[in-house]
């Protein structure tokens, strides 16, 4: 990757993160960390890789998006705001009565949201029933399924994994937002879910690892995933929760914290920072 | 336009699902059938061979199932689903709610063997609340047709019909009631048979009954209306109203718990008009279910053309 094409990257997560930010600095509350865990993620998806047109949001042709931990939903709003599916404005919404922005994604509501998720688990099947659609149609598109790690306590995850695997259907990219935390605290304490990479592995997967934090690490990623069609592809993404937020990366509440004053000052200074990272073009 | 038959004969009701399934995918590539590892109960796998690409086993696993089929529908694909009932509104209640009915996504559920149809599988098989549960669902269609000609023609009208729709019936034979051919309207209930006293509201399993108990309180002189109530939801509560005008007594037959289900929905109908008329519901009293042959079940749990009888002499 180039070092233009890596500052443009870099650009454009921190405009996502930024928005992100100020949408839950807006309300005063947030599911911040797996939302923050996943910016990279979406700036490659949406500068780089996926094939969408905003003017015509249900265009036939698309990738899909299947963001299946649900919550982190206002990053996928910032990320589509960004890339022109509806006015920066909207961001403003979050959550307000009769918005088109809902905690949770719906697919009926707002621009660019392929797949209605939340309750955890249930993207994973819905992303398996897009790319069986794509493979009997006999289409080349993709289907890039978001899950975070925490949500693989999900028994229904691992149903629709074995319906990839079983398919080697590798219309779907299965991307695991590995940041090792769950809503009460660290994946290895709530529920261990051992050696990722050997789990995915055995279920039939080829897996990819790479470095959540790092575009050209994901840009990279996904390349090969999309290379592979010989099997079920899963990309698994090393994150830390609530990354790029140094306030939060630690604390025990980063899930969906309420934003006290200490935190409404470290957050305004970030915001402050990335506007400036922005506008200078990445650093 | 439907018509009553004047033949005594039955049908296998996934025989019917499946030649009805089979003749649609012919013609029309888009229809898709799904599996949970019951295709030999259902007679499903015969589709698998016949049309190998439209033909999707998830194996054991129907909640990932009701999400394929919503991923499906998100393509344009028309998705027919079959488990048993329980496994259908039971257990993957939260993706027919989710990722069907709320994310505004297609699917046909043929939720088999629903109430005492479970029979022999037993308790653990039964549904005695699946009307329930989907009823509170908003824009659900329930259907709960009595014969194979009925059904046959609910699998058409299901083509380019978009939404969820709960199709519950049992796998094994039903009385024919319709002549071949008969049409029908979705959320329009059928008056088969008018009366001046009683009004019968049943659907599925509980209609040849109701239609049994008509022609004996004939006989002891009572005057009873028969209305097939195929479409639980929406509910053609216009024809309710207009049926029981005037009527001493209204029964509900249903193959369900008297609750939520079919007694349930006629129940709010009835109390929101003030309609000052007794209401009677035949069906399953707050029980579980049990093992046993469908006739047993059905003496058991009061589902028979005698309990309708009875139930309508001891309240006129």
């Amino acid at each position: 990757m180039n070092e233009n094409k890596l500052k443009e990257l870099k650009r454009g997560s921190a405009a996502i993160r930024m928005e992100t930010l100020r949408m839950m600095r807006k309300k005063g509350y947030g599911h911040l960390g797996g939302a923050m865990s996943i910016v990279e993620l979406l700036s490659v998806l949406y500068n780089e890789v996926l094939r969408y047109d905003p003017q015509n949001p249900s265009w036939d042709g698309r990738d899909y998006v299947v963001l299946s931990k649900g919550h982190s939903g206002p990053a996928l709003y910032a990320a589509l705001a960004l890339h022109g599916f509806f006015d920066t404005e909207w961001l403003g919404t979050l959550n307000d009565g009769g918005t088109r922005l809902p905690s949770h994604p719906d697919r009926l509501k707002t621009p660019g949201v392929d797949a209605t998720t939340g309750s955890l688990g249930q993207g994973t099947s819905v992303a398996a029933g897009l790319g069986m659609a794509l493979r009997i149609e006999e289409k080349d598109q993709k289907v890039y399924l978001i899950v975070g790690d925490g949500e693989l306590n999900e028994g229904q995850c691992w149903e629709a994994f074995q319906f990839l695997a079983h398919h080697k259907l590798h219309e779907v990219i299965v991307i695991i937002d590995h940041n090792k935390r769950q809503l009460d605290g660290k994946l290895t304490e709530i529920m261990n879910p051992f050696d990722l990479n050997k789990k995915m592995e055995s279920f039939g997967f080829h897996v990819i690892s790479a470095d959540g934090q790092k575009e050209e690490s994901i840009y990279d990623a996904l390349q090969q995933a999309g290379g592979v069609k010989d099997s079920a592809v899963c990309i698994l993404l090393e994150t830390e929760k609530a990354q790029g937020v140094p306030y939060y990366v630690d604390r025990e509440d980063n899930h969906a914290p309420k934003f006290d004053e200490a935190a409404n000052r470290e957050l305004d200074a970030l915001i402050e920072e990335l506007r400036m990272q922005v506008e200078d073009g990445g650093k | 336009m439907w018509k009553l038959t004047e033949q005594k004969g039955e049908q296998e009701m996934r025989k019917v699902f499946v030649q009805t399934l089979d003749k649609l995918m012919n013609e029309n590539e888009k229809v898709i059938a799904l599996e949970a590892d019951l295709g030999g109960a259902s007679g499903f796998s015969k589709l698998g061979k016949s049309h190998p690409k439209q033909f999707i086993n998830v194996g054991i696993a129907e909640a990932n199932m009701i999400g394929i089929a919503a991923g499906l529908s998100m393509r344009g694909l028309t998705p027919f689903l079959h488990t048993f009932a329980p496994f259908a509104v039971r257990r993957a209640c939260d993706q027919i709610f989710l990722e069907g009915a709320y994310a505004g996504n297609t699917l046909n559920i043929y939720g088999s063997d629903p109430g005492v149809c479970a029979a022999t599988n037993g308790g653990t098989h039964t549904t005695f609340e699946d009307l329930a549960v989907m009823r509170a669902i908003p824009e659900v269609e329930i259907y709960d047709p009595a014969d194979g000609v009925q059904l046959e023609w609910l699998i058409g009208e299901m083509i380019g019909r978009k939404g969820v729709h709960y199709i519950r019936t049992t796998r094994k034979q039903m009385p024919d009631i319709y002549q071949e051919g008969s049409v029908f309207e979705i959320g329009k209930a059928n008056v088969l048979r008018e009366g001046a006293d009683v009004l019968l509201i049943a659907a599925g399993l509980g209609l040849k009954p109701a239609l049994d108990a008509a022609e004996v309180l004939q006989e002891k002189g009572i005057d009873a209306a028969v209305v097939d109530m195929f479409t639980i939801a929406p509910l053609d509560a216009d024809t309710i109203r207009s049926q029981m005008s005037g009527k001493k007594l209204v029964v509900t037959v249903e193959n369900h718990n008297i609750t939520n289900g079919l007694g349930g929905a006629i129940a709010e109908i009835m109390a929101e008009d003030a309609s000052g008329i007794p209401l009677r519901r035949v069906g399953i009293k707050h029980e579980f279910g049990q093992v046993g042959s469908l006739d047993y079940l059905k003496k058991y749990y009061g589902l028979t053309d005698q309990n309708i009888v009875d139930t309508v002499i001891k309240s006129l």
